[in-house]
Protein backbone atom coordinates (compact mmCIF):
# COMPACT_ATOMS: atom_id res chain seq x y z
CA UNK A 1 0.00 0.00 0.00
CA UNK A 2 1.51 3.16 -1.14
CA UNK A 3 0.13 6.89 -0.03
CA UNK A 4 -0.29 9.22 -2.93
CA UNK A 5 -0.16 12.99 -1.33
CA UNK A 6 0.24 14.31 -4.49
CA UNK A 7 -3.67 13.89 -4.98
CA UNK A 8 -4.28 17.34 -3.01
CA UNK A 9 -2.55 19.62 -5.83
CA UNK A 10 -4.92 17.23 -8.17
CA UNK A 11 -7.97 20.32 -9.86
CA UNK A 12 -11.29 19.07 -8.75
CA UNK A 13 -12.97 19.74 -11.71
CA UNK A 14 -10.64 18.09 -14.03
CA UNK A 15 -7.36 15.72 -14.41
CA UNK A 16 -4.39 18.37 -14.00
CA UNK A 17 -2.28 18.49 -11.58
CA UNK A 18 -1.85 22.24 -10.47
CA UNK A 19 1.79 23.45 -9.83
CA UNK A 20 1.83 24.57 -7.10
CA UNK A 21 -0.67 22.80 -5.30
CA UNK A 22 -3.10 25.51 -4.88
CA UNK A 23 -5.61 26.68 -7.53
CA UNK A 24 -6.74 30.11 -8.57
CA UNK A 25 -8.81 29.70 -5.05
CA UNK A 26 -6.24 31.89 -2.73
CA UNK A 27 -5.03 33.92 -5.27
CA UNK A 28 -1.45 32.18 -4.69
CA UNK A 29 -1.64 29.53 -7.56
CA UNK A 30 -0.92 29.79 -11.46
CA UNK A 31 -1.36 26.52 -13.24
CA UNK A 32 -5.27 25.88 -13.30
CA UNK A 33 -8.30 28.16 -12.24
CA UNK A 34 -10.20 25.45 -10.61
CA UNK A 35 -9.86 24.50 -7.00
CA UNK A 36 -8.01 21.73 -6.45
CA UNK A 37 -8.63 19.51 -3.27
CA UNK A 38 -5.81 21.15 -0.97
CA UNK A 39 -7.84 24.36 -1.60
CA UNK A 40 -11.10 22.61 -0.71
CA UNK A 41 -9.30 21.07 2.59
CA UNK A 42 -8.55 24.73 3.78
CA UNK A 43 -12.03 25.82 3.44
CA UNK A 44 -13.20 22.88 4.84
CA UNK A 45 -11.08 23.62 7.71
CA UNK A 46 -12.32 27.21 8.01
CA UNK A 47 -15.80 26.19 8.28
CA UNK A 48 -15.20 23.92 10.94
CA UNK A 49 -13.15 26.50 12.50
CA UNK A 50 -15.91 28.92 12.05
CA UNK A 51 -18.47 26.31 13.19
CA UNK A 52 -16.69 25.54 16.30
CA UNK A 53 -15.66 29.85 17.51
CA UNK A 54 -19.63 30.61 16.48
CA UNK A 55 -20.81 27.44 18.71
CA UNK A 56 -18.07 28.61 21.52
CA UNK A 57 -19.37 32.46 21.60
CA UNK A 58 -23.16 30.67 22.18
CA UNK A 59 -21.81 28.27 24.47
CA UNK A 60 -20.06 30.18 27.49
CA UNK A 61 -22.79 33.11 27.07
CA UNK A 62 -25.32 30.78 28.00
CA UNK A 63 -23.03 28.59 29.83
CA UNK A 64 -21.50 31.26 32.61
CA UNK A 65 -25.15 32.71 32.58
CA UNK A 66 -27.17 29.72 33.55
CA UNK A 67 -24.26 28.20 35.61
CA UNK A 68 -24.25 31.53 37.87
CA UNK A 69 -27.88 31.22 37.87
CA UNK A 70 -27.97 27.89 39.72
CA UNK A 71 -25.78 29.11 42.19
CA UNK A 72 -27.94 32.01 43.59
CA UNK A 73 -29.85 31.67 46.89
CA UNK A 74 -33.17 30.13 46.66
CA UNK A 75 -35.08 32.94 49.18
CA UNK A 76 -37.37 34.35 46.48
CA UNK A 77 -40.15 33.30 44.24
CA UNK A 78 -38.70 35.01 41.32
CA UNK A 79 -35.24 33.18 41.90
CA UNK A 80 -37.02 29.79 42.71
CA UNK A 81 -38.24 30.07 39.36
CA UNK A 82 -34.43 30.82 38.06
CA UNK A 83 -33.01 28.04 39.06
CA UNK A 84 -35.81 25.65 38.29
CA UNK A 85 -35.15 26.57 35.04
CA UNK A 86 -31.71 26.87 34.85
CA UNK A 87 -31.55 23.35 36.12
CA UNK A 88 -33.99 22.22 33.44
CA UNK A 89 -32.15 23.86 30.92
CA UNK A 90 -28.75 21.61 31.85
CA UNK A 91 -30.73 18.80 31.64
CA UNK A 92 -33.00 19.28 28.94
CA UNK A 93 -29.55 19.63 26.78
CA UNK A 94 -27.28 17.83 28.27
CA UNK A 95 -29.42 14.31 27.96
CA UNK A 96 -30.22 14.48 24.26
CA UNK A 97 -27.31 12.78 21.78
CA UNK A 98 -25.69 16.26 19.85
CA UNK A 99 -26.15 14.70 16.29
CA UNK A 100 -30.20 14.65 17.75
CA UNK A 101 -30.04 17.97 18.46
CA UNK A 102 -28.65 19.05 15.35
CA UNK A 103 -31.63 17.32 13.17
CA UNK A 104 -33.81 18.86 16.11
CA UNK A 105 -32.48 22.30 14.49
CA UNK A 106 -32.50 21.87 10.98
CA UNK A 107 -35.31 19.53 10.50
CA UNK A 108 -38.05 20.78 12.91
CA UNK A 109 -37.55 23.63 14.87
CA UNK A 110 -37.53 25.76 11.31
CA UNK A 111 -40.98 24.60 10.69
CA UNK A 112 -42.02 25.11 14.21
CA UNK A 113 -40.92 28.40 14.59
CA UNK A 114 -41.30 30.00 10.79
CA UNK A 115 -39.12 32.87 11.45
CA UNK A 116 -35.91 30.69 11.73
CA UNK A 117 -36.45 29.18 8.50
CA UNK A 118 -33.91 30.69 6.10
CA UNK A 119 -31.53 30.30 8.42
CA UNK A 120 -28.48 28.93 6.84
CA UNK A 121 -27.33 25.05 7.66
CA UNK A 122 -24.23 26.72 9.15
CA UNK A 123 -25.96 29.21 11.68
CA UNK A 124 -28.55 26.09 13.06
CA UNK A 125 -25.68 23.53 13.66
CA UNK A 126 -23.82 26.27 15.70
CA UNK A 127 -26.61 26.80 17.56
CA UNK A 128 -27.22 23.15 18.04
CA UNK A 129 -23.69 22.67 19.38
CA UNK A 130 -23.64 25.62 21.70
CA UNK A 131 -26.78 25.11 23.35
CA UNK A 132 -25.43 21.17 23.76
CA UNK A 133 -22.25 22.16 24.99
CA UNK A 134 -23.33 25.68 27.17
CA UNK A 135 -25.17 22.89 29.40
CA UNK A 136 -21.43 21.40 30.11
CA UNK A 137 -20.03 24.79 30.87
CA UNK A 138 -23.11 25.57 32.98
CA UNK A 139 -22.44 22.08 34.92
CA UNK A 140 -18.79 23.17 35.46
CA UNK A 141 -19.38 27.04 35.89
CA UNK A 142 -21.76 25.73 38.96
CA UNK A 143 -19.25 23.81 40.46
CA UNK A 144 -16.66 26.38 39.96
CA UNK A 145 -18.54 28.92 42.49
CA UNK A 146 -19.72 26.41 45.00
CA UNK A 147 -15.93 25.54 45.15
CA UNK A 148 -15.07 28.76 46.73
CA UNK A 149 -15.02 28.84 49.86
CA UNK A 150 -18.40 29.98 51.57
CA UNK A 151 -16.53 33.01 53.07
CA UNK A 152 -16.01 35.22 50.23
CA UNK A 153 -19.96 35.37 49.69
CA UNK A 154 -20.46 36.62 53.25
CA UNK A 155 -17.35 38.71 53.11
CA UNK A 156 -18.46 40.41 50.31
CA UNK A 157 -22.10 40.88 51.87
CA UNK A 158 -20.64 42.05 54.93
CA UNK A 159 -19.05 44.60 52.82
CA UNK A 160 -22.29 45.89 51.98
CA UNK A 161 -21.83 44.46 48.33
CA UNK A 162 -25.42 43.53 46.43
CA UNK A 163 -26.00 40.05 45.37
CA UNK A 164 -25.27 41.29 41.76
CA UNK A 165 -21.86 43.11 42.89
CA UNK A 166 -20.95 39.78 44.65
CA UNK A 167 -21.00 37.78 41.90
CA UNK A 168 -19.37 40.67 39.94
CA UNK A 169 -16.23 41.46 41.90
CA UNK A 170 -16.18 38.43 43.89
CA UNK A 171 -17.52 35.24 43.11
CA UNK A 172 -17.26 35.41 39.51
CA UNK A 173 -13.66 36.43 38.84
CA UNK A 174 -12.15 33.46 40.76
CA UNK A 175 -14.95 31.20 39.65
CA UNK A 176 -13.88 31.92 36.05
CA UNK A 177 -10.05 31.27 36.64
CA UNK A 178 -11.10 27.94 38.31
CA UNK A 179 -12.92 26.90 35.42
CA UNK A 180 -10.00 27.22 32.93
CA UNK A 181 -9.25 23.68 33.08
CA UNK A 182 -12.30 22.21 32.63
CA UNK A 183 -13.67 24.49 29.66
CA UNK A 184 -10.26 23.75 28.02
CA UNK A 185 -11.40 20.41 27.36
CA UNK A 186 -14.61 21.72 26.32
CA UNK A 187 -13.63 24.08 24.09
CA UNK A 188 -11.12 20.90 22.26
CA UNK A 189 -14.85 19.28 22.38
CA UNK A 190 -16.82 21.68 20.85
CA UNK A 191 -13.98 21.36 17.74
CA UNK A 192 -14.51 17.44 18.08
CA UNK A 193 -18.74 17.90 18.35
CA UNK A 194 -18.31 20.20 14.78
CA UNK A 195 -17.92 17.05 13.24
CA UNK A 196 -21.55 16.14 13.37
CA UNK A 197 -22.09 19.16 10.88
CA UNK A 198 -21.30 16.52 8.59
CA UNK A 199 -25.03 15.12 8.81
CA UNK A 200 -26.64 18.61 7.46
CA UNK A 201 -24.51 19.46 4.87
CA UNK A 202 -21.98 21.71 6.13
CA UNK A 203 -19.42 21.61 3.98
CA UNK A 204 -16.88 21.10 6.98
CA UNK A 205 -13.68 18.04 7.60
CA UNK A 206 -15.91 15.24 7.92
CA UNK A 207 -18.05 16.22 4.97
CA UNK A 208 -14.76 16.81 3.01
CA UNK A 209 -13.37 13.64 3.93
CA UNK A 210 -16.62 11.54 3.16
CA UNK A 211 -17.29 13.27 -0.10
CA UNK A 212 -13.58 13.01 -1.47
CA UNK A 213 -12.88 9.54 -0.13
CA UNK A 214 -15.56 8.56 -2.90
CA UNK A 215 -14.67 11.00 -5.18
CA UNK A 216 -11.33 10.04 -5.44
CA UNK A 217 -10.92 6.67 -4.15
CA UNK A 218 -7.66 8.41 -2.17
CA UNK A 219 -9.63 7.81 1.23
CA UNK A 220 -6.66 7.16 3.40
CA UNK A 221 -4.54 10.06 2.28
CA UNK A 222 -7.81 12.43 2.56
CA UNK A 223 -8.59 11.14 5.81
CA UNK A 224 -4.96 11.71 7.05
CA UNK A 225 -4.86 15.64 6.02
CA UNK A 226 -8.32 15.74 7.89
CA UNK A 227 -7.04 13.69 11.03
CA UNK A 228 -3.78 15.80 10.86
CA UNK A 229 -5.88 18.91 10.90
CA UNK A 230 -8.01 18.13 13.72
CA UNK A 231 -5.49 17.35 15.75
CA UNK A 232 -4.02 20.28 14.94
CA UNK A 233 -6.60 22.32 15.98
CA UNK A 234 -7.41 20.41 18.85
CA UNK A 235 -3.34 20.90 20.11
CA UNK A 236 -4.00 24.74 18.92
CA UNK A 237 -6.99 25.17 21.38
CA UNK A 238 -4.91 23.91 23.90
CA UNK A 239 -1.89 26.07 24.26
CA UNK A 240 -4.40 29.08 23.68
CA UNK A 241 -6.53 27.93 26.98
CA UNK A 242 -3.03 27.54 28.96
CA UNK A 243 -1.74 31.04 27.63
CA UNK A 244 -5.33 32.69 28.99
CA UNK A 245 -4.57 30.53 31.88
CA UNK A 246 -0.93 31.91 32.77
CA UNK A 247 -2.06 35.69 31.63
CA UNK A 248 -5.00 35.45 34.03
CA UNK A 249 -3.65 33.67 36.84
CA UNK A 250 -3.01 35.88 39.92
CA UNK A 251 0.05 34.70 41.81
CA UNK A 252 -0.96 33.55 45.51
CA UNK A 253 -4.28 34.43 44.99
CA UNK A 254 -6.39 31.33 43.49
CA UNK A 255 -4.98 28.18 41.77
CA UNK A 256 -6.83 26.26 39.50
CA UNK A 257 -8.60 23.24 40.35
CA UNK A 258 -6.06 20.89 38.68
CA UNK A 259 -3.08 22.01 41.15
CA UNK A 260 -5.01 21.97 44.73
CA UNK A 261 -6.21 18.74 44.32
CA UNK A 262 -3.83 15.39 43.44
CA UNK B 1 -48.33 23.71 12.33
CA UNK B 2 -49.99 20.94 13.97
CA UNK B 3 -48.47 17.95 15.08
CA UNK B 4 -50.21 14.73 14.01
CA UNK B 5 -50.30 12.51 16.64
CA UNK B 6 -51.74 9.45 14.85
CA UNK B 7 -47.95 8.52 13.58
CA UNK B 8 -47.33 7.47 16.79
CA UNK B 9 -48.25 4.26 17.11
CA UNK B 10 -47.37 0.69 18.26
CA UNK B 11 -47.05 -0.75 14.74
CA UNK B 12 -44.14 2.09 14.02
CA UNK B 13 -42.25 1.30 17.36
CA UNK B 14 -42.17 -2.76 16.10
CA UNK B 15 -41.28 -2.34 12.78
CA UNK B 16 -38.59 0.90 12.78
CA UNK B 17 -37.56 1.51 16.29
CA UNK B 18 -37.20 -1.71 18.58
CA UNK B 19 -34.49 -3.28 16.27
CA UNK B 20 -32.59 0.19 16.04
CA UNK B 21 -32.99 0.15 19.97
CA UNK B 22 -32.05 -3.12 20.67
CA UNK B 23 -28.64 -2.25 18.35
CA UNK B 24 -27.63 0.83 20.62
CA UNK B 25 -28.18 -0.81 23.97
CA UNK B 26 -25.95 -3.93 22.66
CA UNK B 27 -22.98 -1.36 21.04
CA UNK B 28 -23.54 0.05 24.53
CA UNK B 29 -22.51 -2.62 27.02
CA UNK B 30 -20.30 -4.18 23.94
CA UNK B 31 -18.24 -1.20 23.93
CA UNK B 32 -18.25 -0.85 27.67
CA UNK B 33 -17.27 -3.67 28.78
CA UNK B 34 -14.90 -4.19 25.49
CA UNK B 35 -13.77 -0.52 26.74
CA UNK B 36 -13.26 -1.24 30.38
CA UNK B 37 -11.09 -4.56 29.45
CA UNK B 38 -8.86 -2.89 27.30
CA UNK B 39 -8.42 0.55 29.19
CA UNK B 40 -7.65 -0.94 32.28
CA UNK B 41 -4.88 -2.89 30.06
CA UNK B 42 -4.15 1.13 28.45
CA UNK B 43 -4.26 2.29 31.95
CA UNK B 44 -1.46 -0.63 33.17
CA UNK B 45 0.50 0.32 30.38
CA UNK B 46 0.53 4.18 31.60
CA UNK B 47 1.16 3.47 35.28
CA UNK B 48 3.53 1.07 34.59
CA UNK B 49 7.84 1.30 34.65
CA UNK B 50 8.33 0.21 31.24
CA UNK B 51 8.82 2.97 28.96
CA UNK B 52 8.05 1.49 25.79
CA UNK B 53 4.72 0.44 27.15
CA UNK B 54 3.93 3.92 28.99
CA UNK B 55 4.70 5.93 25.27
CA UNK B 56 2.52 3.61 23.44
CA UNK B 57 -0.33 3.40 25.74
CA UNK B 58 -0.36 7.46 25.63
CA UNK B 59 0.19 8.08 22.31
CA UNK B 60 -2.86 5.49 21.75
CA UNK B 61 -4.92 7.76 24.60
CA UNK B 62 -3.82 11.37 23.24
CA UNK B 63 -4.88 10.21 19.92
CA UNK B 64 -8.32 8.62 19.88
CA UNK B 65 -8.84 11.35 22.25
CA UNK B 66 -8.02 14.86 19.81
CA UNK B 67 -9.96 12.95 17.21
CA UNK B 68 -13.69 13.36 16.36
CA UNK B 69 -15.28 10.08 17.47
CA UNK B 70 -17.59 10.29 13.68
CA UNK B 71 -13.82 10.45 11.67
CA UNK B 72 -12.59 7.11 14.03
CA UNK B 73 -15.89 6.21 12.76
CA UNK B 74 -15.14 6.59 9.64
CA UNK B 75 -11.34 5.58 9.74
CA UNK B 76 -12.42 1.92 11.03
CA UNK B 77 -14.63 1.58 8.24
CA UNK B 78 -12.80 2.24 5.51
CA UNK B 79 -9.80 0.50 7.17
CA UNK B 80 -10.82 -2.74 7.93
CA UNK B 81 -11.73 -3.91 5.31
CA UNK B 82 -8.19 -4.15 4.15
CA UNK B 83 -6.57 -5.27 7.44
CA UNK B 84 -9.53 -8.37 7.49
CA UNK B 85 -9.26 -8.93 3.88
CA UNK B 86 -12.82 -8.77 3.08
CA UNK B 87 -15.81 -6.17 4.01
CA UNK B 88 -17.37 -6.29 7.06
CA UNK B 89 -20.69 -4.83 7.68
CA UNK B 90 -21.24 -1.67 9.65
CA UNK B 91 -22.48 -2.57 13.04
CA UNK B 92 -19.51 -4.81 12.99
CA UNK B 93 -16.93 -1.86 12.20
CA UNK B 94 -19.27 -0.13 14.83
CA UNK B 95 -18.74 -2.71 17.94
CA UNK B 96 -14.74 -2.85 17.19
CA UNK B 97 -14.40 0.84 16.72
CA UNK B 98 -16.76 1.58 19.92
CA UNK B 99 -14.54 -0.67 21.53
CA UNK B 100 -11.24 1.13 20.82
CA UNK B 101 -12.62 4.05 21.14
CA UNK B 102 -14.05 4.04 24.46
CA UNK B 103 -10.88 2.13 25.70
CA UNK B 104 -8.57 5.33 25.25
CA UNK B 105 -11.61 6.90 27.39
CA UNK B 106 -12.00 4.25 29.89
CA UNK B 107 -8.25 4.15 30.61
CA UNK B 108 -8.27 8.06 32.19
CA UNK B 109 -10.64 7.09 34.32
CA UNK B 110 -9.11 3.51 35.19
CA UNK B 111 -5.71 5.37 35.60
CA UNK B 112 -7.28 8.29 37.90
CA UNK B 113 -9.16 5.79 39.82
CA UNK B 114 -5.75 3.61 40.71
CA UNK B 115 -4.27 6.70 41.50
CA UNK B 116 -7.01 7.37 43.72
CA UNK B 117 -6.04 4.28 46.10
CA UNK B 118 -3.93 5.56 49.33
CA UNK B 119 -0.08 4.57 48.15
CA UNK B 120 -0.23 2.63 51.89
CA UNK B 121 -2.63 -0.08 49.95
CA UNK B 122 0.30 -0.63 47.34
CA UNK B 123 2.97 -0.99 50.43
CA UNK B 124 0.89 -3.38 52.31
CA UNK B 125 0.03 -5.65 49.11
CA UNK B 126 4.22 -6.02 48.55
CA UNK B 127 4.46 -6.22 52.43
CA UNK B 128 2.50 -9.01 52.54
CA UNK B 129 4.73 -10.89 49.81
CA UNK B 130 2.18 -10.15 47.20
CA UNK B 131 3.44 -9.93 43.45
CA UNK B 132 2.14 -7.52 40.88
CA UNK B 133 -0.58 -9.38 39.69
CA UNK B 134 -1.38 -10.54 43.36
CA UNK B 135 -1.71 -6.60 44.22
CA UNK B 136 -3.28 -5.21 41.40
CA UNK B 137 -6.06 -8.17 41.11
CA UNK B 138 -6.64 -8.37 44.71
CA UNK B 139 -6.24 -4.94 46.44
CA UNK B 140 -5.52 -1.96 43.48
CA UNK B 141 -7.86 -2.38 41.30
CA UNK B 142 -11.20 -3.97 43.55
CA UNK B 143 -11.06 -0.82 45.32
CA UNK B 144 -10.12 1.67 42.43
CA UNK B 145 -13.37 0.16 40.45
CA UNK B 146 -15.49 0.51 43.66
CA UNK B 147 -14.08 4.40 43.43
CA UNK B 148 -14.49 4.52 40.31
CA UNK B 149 -18.09 2.98 39.41
CA UNK B 150 -19.99 6.78 39.65
CA UNK B 151 -17.96 7.62 36.96
CA UNK B 152 -18.07 4.90 34.76
CA UNK B 153 -21.99 5.08 34.53
CA UNK B 154 -21.31 8.56 33.44
CA UNK B 155 -19.47 7.78 30.43
CA UNK B 156 -21.69 4.97 29.52
CA UNK B 157 -24.48 7.41 29.41
CA UNK B 158 -22.02 9.28 27.19
CA UNK B 159 -21.47 6.37 25.39
CA UNK B 160 -24.82 5.61 24.74
CA UNK B 161 -25.55 9.35 23.55
CA UNK B 162 -22.51 9.23 21.26
CA UNK B 163 -23.30 5.32 19.47
CA UNK B 164 -26.01 7.82 17.45
CA UNK B 165 -22.78 8.62 15.05
CA UNK B 166 -22.55 5.33 13.77
CA UNK B 167 -25.24 7.25 11.68
CA UNK B 168 -22.44 8.33 9.27
CA UNK B 169 -21.53 4.70 8.26
CA UNK B 170 -25.45 3.92 8.10
CA UNK B 171 -25.62 1.25 10.95
CA UNK B 172 -29.05 0.79 11.79
CA UNK B 173 -29.05 2.40 15.46
CA UNK B 174 -32.05 4.32 17.56
CA UNK B 175 -31.86 7.25 15.68
CA UNK B 176 -31.51 5.70 11.71
CA UNK B 177 -35.05 3.60 12.94
CA UNK B 178 -36.73 7.12 13.39
CA UNK B 179 -35.37 8.39 10.78
CA UNK B 180 -36.28 5.93 8.47
CA UNK B 181 -39.76 5.96 10.37
CA UNK B 182 -39.76 9.45 9.41
CA UNK B 183 -39.26 9.27 5.98
CA UNK B 184 -41.54 6.66 5.33
CA UNK B 185 -44.39 8.29 6.50
CA UNK B 186 -43.19 11.37 5.48
CA UNK B 187 -43.37 12.60 9.19
CA UNK B 188 -39.82 13.95 9.63
CA UNK B 189 -40.57 16.12 12.91
CA UNK B 190 -43.01 13.98 14.47
CA UNK B 191 -39.96 11.28 14.20
CA UNK B 192 -37.16 13.03 15.21
CA UNK B 193 -38.95 15.08 18.42
CA UNK B 194 -39.99 11.29 19.48
CA UNK B 195 -36.02 10.30 19.10
CA UNK B 196 -35.49 13.33 21.06
CA UNK B 197 -37.70 12.32 23.93
CA UNK B 198 -36.76 8.94 23.88
CA UNK B 199 -32.86 9.46 23.94
CA UNK B 200 -33.65 12.00 26.97
CA UNK B 201 -35.87 9.58 28.89
CA UNK B 202 -33.17 7.07 29.05
CA UNK B 203 -30.25 9.31 29.61
CA UNK B 204 -32.12 11.56 32.50
CA UNK B 205 -32.94 8.53 34.29
CA UNK B 206 -30.04 6.74 33.84
CA UNK B 207 -27.92 9.82 35.43
CA UNK B 208 -30.84 9.71 38.06
CA UNK B 209 -29.79 6.55 39.33
CA UNK B 210 -26.18 7.04 39.02
CA UNK B 211 -26.73 10.41 41.15
CA UNK B 212 -28.13 7.97 43.97
CA UNK B 213 -25.49 4.96 43.16
CA UNK B 214 -22.70 7.75 43.57
CA UNK B 215 -24.42 8.26 47.16
CA UNK B 216 -24.17 4.35 48.23
CA UNK B 217 -20.61 3.41 46.34
CA UNK B 218 -18.09 5.82 48.36
CA UNK B 219 -15.64 4.79 50.32
CA UNK B 220 -15.52 7.30 53.23
CA UNK B 221 -11.80 7.22 54.73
Amino acid sequence: MSLDFQIFCKSTFEDAYSPRCFGDFFHVGQGTSDPTYLDWLLTAWGWTIAVSVLALFIALVIGITIGTLRTISNETFLSKVLIFFSNAWVELFRNIPVLVQVFLWYHVIPILIPALKNLPSFLLVSIALGFFTSARIAEQMKAGIFSLPKGQRMAAQSLGLTKVQTYRYVLLPMAMRIVIPPLTSECMNIVKNSAVAFAVSVSELTLFAMQTQEETSKGIEMYLGVTALYIVTAFTVNRLMALIERKTRIPGFITSATQGSH
Amino acid sequence: MQLDLSFYTWDLIEKFILKGLLFSIQLTIIATLGGIIFGTLLALMRLSNQRILTSIASWYVNIMRSIPLVMVILWFFLLMPTIIGRSIGAELSAYITFIAFEAAFFSEIIRAGINSVPEGQNHAAYALGMNYQQKMSLIILPQAFRNMIPVLMTQTIILFQDTSLVYAIGAYDLLKGFEVAGKNYGRPIESYLLAAIVYFVICFSLSSIVKKIQQKVTIIR
